[in-house]
């Protein structure tokens, strides 16, 4: 029996050779490789034959014009991105959660989860036509109504709310789901108490269905902080042009330009070292604050 | 309890089911309108008559696209990604996720594996040194660029884990005294009684892999490797606009192909809307697993 249960551990470590392997080479060489940012890189050298420098890069980062600009468009684009993406999926949820008929509500839930599942670039694909000052559907209406056309995609000062409202337009049929089950486990006594005391629909709402769900929109929030260095990558890159650098390009855009167009890697990589350390504490802090205040654990 | 609605409430009901529809529409209407170019003809196209019905009804644009080559070929790479991926990701996920679901008295130094995995999900190497990694494992221009890096998703490992934990354990008691091992236990008890979670999990991979075009641009330097969604990228969505001025490039898309460019958006998009609402069941049961637990 004894000599059974050790075999069988054996090849619990076997299984986990092949997930440890993937991790260890996609993940764990490259964060090795973040050595990169304090070098003069050369690729036909390699990261050993490459000459240290220090923070230089970092320097070298910091005087460029640029960089205040692109951290700035990334935090604003993020935190709108952040609470409008918490807001409106609470209220639809919540709308959703007084329809009474199950086939209207299943047909909207299947409709408004819909654009979750397309990729930006379809999405971008679709939105440049829709909002196309010529012969966009939006600018037509625009026109209908006696507004001139507006060119969204290549107006620096719409471009940041268009990626916010697409944003939300793509995402929040899907964060609906959570609350909406959220919503399923209050107590339907009681909302028969409460009636009974006379409340209206609104104190209901106030007083029951807000409290109820608020642990999980705390958590969600709190863990949402993480996000605060990640404006969309996706989104921006396939929506963005140089017309609109000035307020739509975000630290991603920036690394990848510097990376793989100017092929200046120290100083690309630079730049993802700062990304990738300021989230990690963000992350953290989140991941911390949700475990002692909500009790959450992610395994 | 019978209670007669008031007329705010009556109100209120009508308003919001009109409000609920309006916005149910606003998510699909951008696509039927594409779906309406795509079948009318260029002219109607590019002149901007197209509403939500087709104009000039014409399969000109499909009849186009299916002889295009650039499209059929990514299209292929794009079935070959998704069908080497998902079957990867699945494997891998399932081996990693059995083991952590184990008690420390089973699988010792547990908790120390499960974050040499999470951790890799809150720290990360950034896009040049994992670059630099692939481009040193000759793996630019193969098919396992897009499959292999992505090939465990940590947080699709985190939810299945907590599935296997919760599966009762007097179910693998009963297997091991029958002297099964591990592995056959993980097969014919473990991962039978799992399918709703690995079905969830399946769906996001395909969906993962499907629409991912990012790997594809950067790893592969021939266009005739792309797979699918980095075509559409280079042909839909990137084009050289440093050197025009707004007047050119507002040009640029009156004379082009919109109609094509619609088609190719559709047919890029089909798969997962005719996916996705069949696996609806269990992708929300997926979500509310993987979020809220006790």
């Amino acid at each position: 029996m004894n000599k059974k249960f050790k075999l069988g551990d054996y090849s619990l470590y076997l299984m986990l050779l092949p997930g440890l392997a993937l991790i260890v080479i996609f993940s764990y060489v490259p964060m090795a490789g973040l050595a990169i940012g304090f070098q003069q890189f050369n690729p036909t050298k390699g990261l050993f034959g490459s000459k240290y420098i220090g923070f230089d890069n970092f320097k070298y980062v910091y005087s460029l014009d640029d960089t205040i600009n692109v951290l700035r468009n990334t935090v604003s684009i993020a935190v709108m991105k952040m609470a409008a993406g918490l807001v409106v999926p609470i209220a639809v949820a919540l709308l959703l959660n007084e329809v009474g008929k199950a086939f209207f509500r299943k047909g909207v839930q299947t409709l408004i989860y819909l654009p979750h599942f397309l990729s930006w670039v379809i999405l971008a694909g679709i939105l440049m036509d829709v909002l196309s000052p010529s012969t966009g559907i939006v600018n037509q209406f625009l026109g209908f109504l006696g507004f001139k056309p507006i060119f969204f995609l290549g107006t620096p000062s719409w471009f940041q709310p268009v990626l916010v409202i697409s944003d939300v337009w793509k995402e929040f049929g899907f964060n609906t789901i959570v609350y909406l089950a959220a919503l399923t486990g209050i107590n339907p006594n009681l909302y028969e108490a409460a009636q009974m005391d006379g409340a209206g629909r609104w104190k209901q709402t106030w007083y029951i269905t807000l409290p109820g769900i608020l642990p999980i929109i705390i958590l969600l929030a709190t863990l949402s902080l993480g996000n605060v260095l990640n404006a969309g990558f996706d989104q921006v890159f396939n929506m963005y042009s140089p017309v609109v650098y000035s307020t739509g390009d975000i630290i991603d855009t920036y690394v990848y330009r510097l990376g793989m167009i100017n092929f200046q890697f120290g100083v690309a990589t630079a730049v993802g070292l700062f990304k990738s350390v300021v989230s990690f504490v963000l992350i953290s802090v989140s991941y911390l604050l949700a475990y002692r205040f909500a009790n959450y654990r992610i395994f | 309890m019978v209670r007669r609605n008031s007329l705010g409430r009556t109100a209120f009901i009508y308003g919001n089911y009109t409000l609920l529809a309006l916005l149910s529409l606003l998510c699909i209407f951008p696509l039927i309108q594409v779906l309406a170019i795509s079948f009318s003809s260029s002219s109607a196209a590019a002149s901007g008559l197209v509403k939500f019905f087709p104009v000039d009804f014409t399969l000109d644009a499909y009849k186009y696209v299916a002889t295009k080559p650039e499209f059929i070929r990514s299209f292929g790479i794009t079935l070959e990604r998704v069908a080497l991926g998902v079957t990867i990701n699945m494997l891998i996920t399932i081996l990693v996720a059995y083991p952590l679901s184990k008690d420390a008295s089973q699988l010792r130094f547990r908790t120390a594996f499960v974050w040499l995995f999470v951790f890799t999900m809150l720290f990360n190497g950034g896009l040049i040194p994992t670059y630099v990694v692939i481009k040193n494992m000759h793996m630019l221009n193969t098919i396992w660029a897009l499959v292999l890096p992505g090939a465990l998703p940590i947080f699709n490992v985190i939810l299945l884990l907590n599935f296997f934990r919760n599966i009762p354990k007097e179910l693998l008691e009963a297997s091991f005294i029958d002297g099964a091992s591990q592995w056959s236990t993980l097969w014919r008890i473990v991962v039978p009684v799992s399918l709703p979670a690995l079905a969830t999990i399946t769906l996001f991979a395909t969906v993962g892999h499907w629409n991912a075009w990012f790997d594809g641009i950067i790893y592969m330097n021939q266009p005739s490797k792309y797979p699918l969604q980095s075509y559409m990228q280079t042909i839909i969505v990137a084009r050289d606009m440093s050197n025009l001025s707004l007047d050119d490039i507002e040009k640029l898309k009156n004379v082009s192909d919109r109609n094509i460019k619609a088609a190719q958006i559709f047919l890029g998009s089909l798969p997962i809307l005719l996916i996705y609402p069949l696996l609806q069941r269990f992708f929300m049961t997926g979500i509310v697993m993987g979020s809220v637990k006790e």
